[in-house]
């Protein structure tokens, strides 16, 4: 196995250790307190759902970019890579939108535990996205010159893991109410 | 660079429509407020979902298989800490000790008028 990948999968692994611990934390927190439902109860399911399905089809392209770079098409690459630069760019947006409504309404990181976990466990994986969308600018630089095409595949096991990350937060933010 | 030349872009979409199909029963199903269709809908196919986005997606299975050790090894560190620390967080009283803020605070819940829980325990 190429080190760069072997890098990555060693960094998934770590990554699970800290979201699996964030989130085995909310789970036991929410399992022993009933009245966090009433709480949870004011996410908005339709804002965490659109989130869900801009990442699942940023995670389209992305795996769609890393086809085009086996078939060596670099400028394909790049471009499905752009596209998902763009699902990054709309997630973060929408979930600006919806923090800026929430803490209009004085939901905020320190109303109670759990806006704590919420604004928590939200924040880091929005900064995941956030730096997942800066590495993949680089890699798509690169790409669109047929260089370093190895790394489209990289930057995509990263980022479908920050999909998976999200595919299970979205039901405990935003479904279990 | 040929091992993933079984799927072709429509296979990948029609991966992507299935995960959007998942989604939409995610969002569907809690709706009944059946709790047991809740937990399947919801986190049943959460699980689901990842299995699917780490199946195509990432390709795991198509890794060595010390890949997925990795990864399951991570899981069960995260296994490990839940069981280590939920009893201390979720009870109110062990053996050997108890939590006598929240035995106050739920006395105090319960005398207060209803709907003025705040969630707040500490």
């Amino acid at each position: 196995m190429p080190t760069g990948k072997l890098a990555v999968w060693w960094v998934v692994a770590s990554e699970i250790v800290i979201f699996g611990g964030l989130l085995a934390s909310y789970i036991m927190h929410r399992l022993a307190h009933d009245a966090w439902a009433e709480q949870a109860a004011y996410t908005n399911t339709w804002i965490g759902a659109t989130n869900t399905m801009v990442l699942l089809t940023s995670s389209l392209t992305a795996v769609l970019a890393h086809q085009a770079a086996e078939q060596g098409n670099g400028p394909k690459a790049a471009k499905l890579l752009w596209a998902t630069i763009g699902g990054a760019t709309t997630f973060v947006v929408i979930k600006a939108v919806e923090w800026s409504i929430e803490i209009s309404h004085g939901y905020t990181i320190t109303s109670n535990t759990f806006w704590s976990f919420y604004y928590t466990a939200a924040g880091l994986h929005a900064l995941h996205v956030i730096a997942g969308a800066i590495i993949m600018m680089f890699v798509a630089a690169t790409a669109k010159k047929n260089l370093e095409l190895h790394r489209v595949e990289l930057i995509g096991i990263y980022w479908h893991f920050v999909d998976v990350v999200w595919i299970f937060l979205f039901p405990l933010l935003y479904i279990a109410k | 660079m040929s091992e993933h030349a079984e799927h072709t872009p429509t296979d990948y979409v029609k991966i992507w429509a299935i995960l959007v199909v998942l989604l939409a029963i995610s969002v569907i199903g809690p709706m009944f407020e059946i709790r047991v269709v809740t937990l399947i809908t919801a986190f049943g196919i959460a699980v689901v979902k990842a299995y699917l986005v780490a199946k195509n997606f990432m390709h795991i299975t198509l890794e060595p298989k010390f890949v997925s050790y990795f990864v399951v090894t991570a899981l069960v560190f995260m296994l490990l800490f839940f069981a280590g620390t939920a009893p201390d967080v979720m009870k109110d009283e062990g053996t050997q000790w108890q939590k006598p803020a929240w035995k106050a605070a739920a006395a105090a819940a319960a005398m207060a008028p209803a709907g003025h829980g705040s969630g707040e325990h500490h």
